[in-house]
């Protein structure tokens, strides 16, 4: 990637032209975690996540009050339907880039790093062990694991989205085309279409917007917010700290300096202080009218 | 009616032309002039006051004179409001509709109080005012007549075609609906709505429903159940098309918990009237049973009855089930199996991880009591 290096990272911020605050921290370096295709990735499916949950618990909950509300202020069910499609096809359509990239990158760049080993996303030995030792270190029996580029919980939230996506893409679909997959299923798969369709989307927002928001950036750890995702770059000590078996590699292969990045623009702290908290408020919000309307049914 | 107004009148020019000593209709004007204004405009303009007053044709009047009885010439509408609900009411019973006894006009003149776009207000007169409604234990029906379709169409729209009050109670014979002689009477109803209605009336009688009623069944719905009696709008109306689910829900609760569940009513729910209610695939007035062979849900008649909203409707397309519960395992097990394991799927991914959040909480918070240099140490 292109704009993953520290030049572009650089050149970026200063046609910014935010001043940089780099006598502010003197001896802070910074090193980039993720590249800027990355985080529009996660951007996108922030975004169309939000808004298919904003669009799709009206209709899950449609005889609650809320919904009800919902669905008069924009003009009623049609409006909220154009809108849950509209999000479920940018979606799809991010998912299936990011797909096709990594087919790319796998097939074409032969980057088997990406399928197997420290730096990919496919859960491995180390990721029990560490998930065990992380048990371990709940009760007090164990020093905590060392974590290499991700740690399993990351993975987790990786495959969520993948299993997600497969599961409440498919059936959403079905349920939007039904005299077409009509062909190949039975009309009373479309029944179960449905319920797995809300049921998926009521695990994936609960998960969502309590597990990962805890994962990532509410423990006490990252609180209140976890900015990386949004500034794509972190400290050599948040870096040693949170991901040590990944900075131990990074040094003894030499790799660490390439990676160096300069400080975040304020304004791109200030962007991502904002859109978390953004995200963050509105899952919330969506949340509790979830589980109130869940434990009322 | 006419007969025996004609009768009354033959016999009161009869005693006009005999009677020696009949007065002129001018000459009580000399005394009541204030009576003239009117009268001559009226529908009984062409009798003369004797007519009526037949015991003051002497001067000085005679003491003790007799009220005026309407039913000397109008015995059948007399009799009528005699057996009517109406009976008690006063003692001055024709005049509370047809206004002041001098002046009255007939029904089908456009300034009668009893011209089918006057009577609401006519009878709304007491039918209006909630104080008597209460007294009389009725409902409140002026306002909503005026605010249904059919208040409408005769008051604002002028249409004589739409009901008005009398078209479905009768005029001067008005009985409670709980008479079974009444026109507003269950069994009448669909007669009486009928009567304008014809076709739905049709339908109606040859759906299940009316099939019902026709046997005496107390619990097969009649026009007003579904329609309402005095508040009845367009059916055309999304306000009203919203209401359907619920209305049909009133009798027929277990299938509207089931078709709650599913896509339909979800859409349907939030005001998206382009989504199956009930009548789409039930059909409305001619609704039959499933095992019927020309029900809208026939298993035959299921492709074009789904194929008016979905193109392409195959056979397989119609093994979706619109009222599909997924409680009921005997009857849709792989509906209730799916739910069963989402519901697993769901307690145990999140009541996990809601419990590795608990053990990270409590397990940093140590940590970080134990060296509270800072946040970033120890992770």
């Amino acid at each position: 990637m292109e704009s993953n290096t520290p030049s572009a990272i650089i050149s970026e911020a200063a046609r910014a032209g935010d001043g940089w605050p780099l006598s502010k921290e003197p001896g802070v370096r910074y090193y980039t975690r993720f590249s800027a295709p990355q985080r529009f990735l996660h951007g996108f499916l922030a975004v169309t996540f939000l808004g298919l949950a904003m669009t799709g618990l009206p209709l899950r909950f449609s005889s609650t009050p809320w919904a009800m509300a919902m669905a008069h202020a924009v003009g009623g069910f049609g409006t909220i339907l154009f809108f849950h499609l509209f999000n479920a096809v940018v979606l799809t359509v991010a998912f299936l880039i990011h797909v096709a990239n990594l087919a790319y990158r796998i097939i074409r760049r032969r980057e088997y790093g990406l399928v197997w080993g420290p730096t990919s996303m496919v859960p491995n030995l180390k990721d029990i062990q560490d998930f065990l030792a992380q048990i371990k270190w709940f009760f007090f029996r164990g020093p905590k694991p060392k974590f290499g580029r991700y740690a399993y919980w990351d993975k987790v939230d990786y495959w969520a989205v993948f299993w997600g996506m497969a599961i409440i893409g498919l059936s959403g679909y079905a349920m939007w085309f039904a005299p077409f997959f009509a062909k190949f299923i039975p009309g009373s798969w479309l029944n179960i279409a449905l319920l797995i369709h809300g049921e998926e989307a009521i695990l994936a927002v609960g998960f969502i917007f309590t597990i990962h928001f805890f994962n990532t950036h509410l423990r006490p750890d990252s609180f209140p917010m976890d900015l990386v995702i949004f500034t794509g770059r972190m400290t050599e000590e948040e870096l040693k700290h949170r991901h040590p078996e990944e900075h131990r590699q990074l040094v003894e292969s030499g790799e660490l300096e390439k990676l160096r990045a300069e400080p975040p623009p304020r304004w791109l702290k200030n962007f991502g202080w904002s859109f978390g908290a953004a995200a963050i408020a509105i899952g919330f919000v969506f949340l509790s009218l979830m589980v109130v309307a869940f434990v009322k049914e | 009616m006419k007969w025996s107004t004609a009768a009354a009148l033959s016999l009161a020019l009869a005693l006009n032309v005999f009677g020696a000593r009949a007065p002129k209709s001018a000459e009580c004007l000399a005394c009541h002039d204030d009576k003239g204004a009117g009268f001559q405009a009226s529908v009984h303009g062409s009798l003369s006051c004797t007519d009526c007053h037949s015991d003051k044709n002497a001067y000085p009047h005679q003491a003790n004179a007799a009220k005026v009885k309407c039913d000397t010439c109008h015995a059948e509408p007399a009799g009528g409001v005699a057996a009517s609900v109406h009976a008690s009411v006063s003692r001055q019973a024709c005049q509370g509709c047809h206004g002041e006894v001098h002046a009255i006009l007939a029904s089908s003149n456009p300034k009668s109080a009893t011209y089918p776009t006057n009577l609401p207000r006519t009878c709304g007169a007491c039918h209006g005012d909630g104080n008597l409604a209460k007294q009389h234990g009725l409902a409140e029906v002026y306002a909503k007549y005026m605010d249904s379709i059919h208040g409408f169409a005769l008051t604002k729209d002028g249409l004589l075609v739409a009901a008005s009050c009398f078209s479905c109670h009768g005029s001067h014979k008005i009985l409670s609906k709980k008479d079974p002689a009444s026109r507003t009477n269950r069994a009448h109803v669909a007669d009486t709505c009928g009567a304008c209605h014809a076709g739905p009336r049709q339908d109606y009688m040859a759906g299940i429903h009316g099939q019902g009623a026709a046997t005496g069944n107390s619990r097969a719905p009649v026009c007003t159940d579904c329609h309402t009696t005095h508040q009845i709008a367009s059916v055309r109306t999304a306000a009203w098309q919203m209401k359907t689910t619920a209305t049909c829900g009133k009798c027929h609760q277990e299938q509207l918990q089931t078709y709650r569940d599913t896509f339909h009513a979800q859409v349907s729910a939030l005001g998206y009237v382009e989504t199956a209610r009930c009548w789409d695939c039930h059909g409305f007035h001619d609704i039959r049973p499933p095992t019927d062979p020309k029900s809208t849900v026939a298993r035959r008649n299921l492709q074009a009855t789904c194929g008016k909203c979905h193109s392409g409707v195959t056979m397989s397309f119609i093994s979706y089930q619109p009222h599909a519960d997924r409680h009921n395992r005997q009857a849709y097990p792989a509906l209730w199996g799916s739910w069963i394991f989402m519901n697993l799927l769901l307690a145990g991914v999140l009541g996990f991880f809601a419990l590795h959040a608990v053990l990270w909480l409590n397990r940093s918070l140590a940590e970080r009591r134990s060296s509270p240099a800072g946040g970033s140490t120890g992770k």
